[in-house]
């Protein structure tokens, strides 16, 4: 298939500039001369991250190919209802940097946490939880970022004309070359980047469409013409019932709390004048992106109809509204969004390999058998090897693990929300609660999910998060408090 | 080690983010549902059903600023680190 040159020379030009910031960003890990200096810089970036930055870090990891393509094409489909449903997410900055952020910065100083394995580690006695953290991450991630690849990939191939696989090619190298030379400091550069690209597609698309359907009103009045369920906050065809919608806001509310590649980013910044500062950009940030680009998917209806798969709607719009070179340039938002959760999830999984597994139990935690030269060349290949390794996949995608993918986010928020969470603030927290909510937990969470069984009317995390938490909670309860010293580390002594 | 201070600030800055975000969840269930649900009694504010405008976007603004205000005035800038604590102490 031949594609469209003015289409895809911004893009492979906006390539290269990430490219040349990671490069650039990556001179730092190669002056530390000790192991774990290199590792807190490798995997953390020293503990630099100012407010703009984090607030970046945290949004461009969040927002991932559904937050473009997906979310935009349900609400081609149901209307103003699915932006209802995506507002949800607005508090998503403020609610992780406020709660977990600064006992999270202080434990991470004290302890030399790294990952949130690390965290775990520190706060429960138990070895278990950390492989079981571990792995569930890497699970978790590498089915997500699978999904994320292909996404960007069909993106490609639907705007740019070329197929499928030079998509796959162009961008999914760029992202595991970046991620691997520059580790996190250079996936925190360049999700800046990243996230000021994202607000310059929405805003570019969305002013296309507004200006094309004649303003918002008359927008608004074709979508009534078609259909008055559009406009309604339960959607067409009341594809949106109530008892729906509120169970989001456990999955992509209060559930985010126990997203790791989310989580991480608290371990990172530099001051507390950072953190608050990143709340309050990061809570403007996200709530403008999703609004954007989901009043696109909405408003998009009135401007082209007819439109019969909805993950087509942002695709179709782009090529039609926007000239080639802006189309080229639009494109960057949706693959920067995806790069960006993929690159971020890659440094994580070189963590939990080369840190949290590798250096703790074969190394058993000593500097001299793991010298810096050595875990240097072992994260560049661990980061390299998963990435390929999910490159691959993407390739000629399986659709088991696609179906796998559908799960990862939820599975995430099973495993880790009540340990992280009550870790932090629950003095009875221990790691026989850590160990029943992990299991029950996960769990529930595929069980639900295979039977499709429906609580209430909820998806499968409302009653996965009760029983995780019910779970912690007899655990914590009966099983032995975790030691005093332990405890120390936390404040919770008194 | 972090200070008595240190823990009654995050639990205070805890409470905050929790109100908030319940303020936030109360505000976008009313106005979400709260103008009737039958379409061809809508009213519009700048060209969006009254419903939408407000809880989408009101809300949306609205807590944005909330939460500058509340950071502004009830954060409290703490450091993170034990050393960098030890060290203003001496001076």
């Amino acid at each position: 298939m031949s594609g469209n040159a003015g289409t895809i020379v911004p893009l492979i030009l906006y390539f290269i500039l990430i490219m040349g910031i990671a490069f650039w960003g990556n001179r730092a890990a190669a002056k530390k001369s000790d192991t774990k200096g290199f590792m807190e810089e490798y995997f953390i970036g020293s503990r630099s991250m100012g407010g703009f930055v984090l607030a970046m870090a945290i949004i461009t990891t969040y927002t991932s190919a559904s937050s473009f393509v997906g979310g935009p094409g349900v609400a081609y489909n149901v209307g103003l209802g699915w932006i209802l449903l995506s507002m949800i997410q607005v508090p998503t900055a403020f609610l992780t940097l406020g709660v977990l952020g600064k006992r999270f910065a202080l434990i991470a100083r004290r302890t030399s946490a790294v990952t949130i394995t690390d965290y775990i580690r520190a706060r429960y006695s138990s070895d278990f939880v950390v492989v079981l953290a571990s792995l569930s991450l890497l699970v978790f991630f590498m089915a997500s970022m699978l999904a994320q690849f292909i996404g960007g990939a069909r993106l490609f191939e639907a705007v740019t004309g070329y197929s499928y696989q030079t998509g796959l090619i162009i961008f999914g190298l760029t992202v595991v070359i970046y991620t691997t030379v520059g580790g996190f400091r250079a996936v925190v550069l360049t999700d800046t980047i990243q996230g000021i690209m994202m607000l310059v597609a929405s805003v570019a698309i969305l002013s296309a469409v507004v200006s094309v359907g004649g303003g918002v009103g008359r927008i608004m009045g074709t979508l009534y013409a078609a259909d008055p369920q559009l406009l309604t906050p339960t959607g067409a065809g009341g594809a949106i019932p109530k008892p729906f919608i509120l169970s989001f806001w456990v999955l992509v509310g209060i559930g985010i709390l126990g997203l790791p590649q989310t989580t991480q980013k608290c371990l990172g910044y530099r001051d507390s004048r950072s953190m608050h500062n990143a709340m309050i950009i990061g809570t403007f940030v996200v709530g403008f992106t999703m609004l954007a680009m989901h009043l696109v998917g909405a408003m998009g209806r009135a401007v082209i109809p007819g439109i019969e798969v909805g993950d087509l709607a942002v695709p179709t719009l782009t090529v039609r509204l926007l000239s080639p070179f802006w189309a080229g340039v639009f494109i960057a938002g949706p693959l920067a969004a995806i790069m960006s959760t993929v690159d971020s999830m890659l440094i994580m999984c070189s963590a939990a390999i080369v840190k949290d597994l590798y250096f703790y139990y074969v190394a058993k935690n000593d500097d001299k058998k793991l010298p810096p030269k050595k875990v240097h060349g072992m994260s560049v290949v661990v980061t390299a090897v998963v990435g390929v390794l999910v490159f691959f996949a993407a390739m000629k995608p399986p659709s088991l693990l696609v179906w796998i993918n559908l799960f990862a986010f939820g599975g995430l928020e099973a495993v880790f929300f009540c340990p992280t969470l009550f870790g932090l603030y629950w003095r009875r927290a221990n790691s026989t609660g850590a160990i029943l909510s992990m299991l029950t937990g996960a769990g529930a969470f595929f069980w639900l999910n295979i039977t499709k069984t429906r609580v209430a009317g909820t998806t499968a995390i409302v009653p996965t998060i009760a029983v995780s938490i019910i779970a912690f909670a007899l655990g914590s309860f009966f099983g032995k408090p975790e030691s005093a010293e332990r405890l120390k580390i936390f404040e919770m002594e008194h | 080690m972090a200070s008595r201070k240190f823990v009654q600030a995050t639990k205070r800055e805890t409470l905050i983010i929790i109100a908030l975000y319940v303020l936030f969840f109360a505000w976008w269930y009313v106005t979400a549902y709260g103008f009737g649900d039958d379409p061809s009694q809508y009213r519009f504010v700048f060209g969006f059903p009254e419903w939408f405008f407000y809880s989408c976007i009101v809300g949306y603004i609205g807590i944005s600023i909330l939460l500058w205000l509340c950071v502004k005035f009830f954060f409290i800038e703490l450091p993170l680190d034990d050393e960098e604590e030890v060290k203003n102490n001496e001076r």
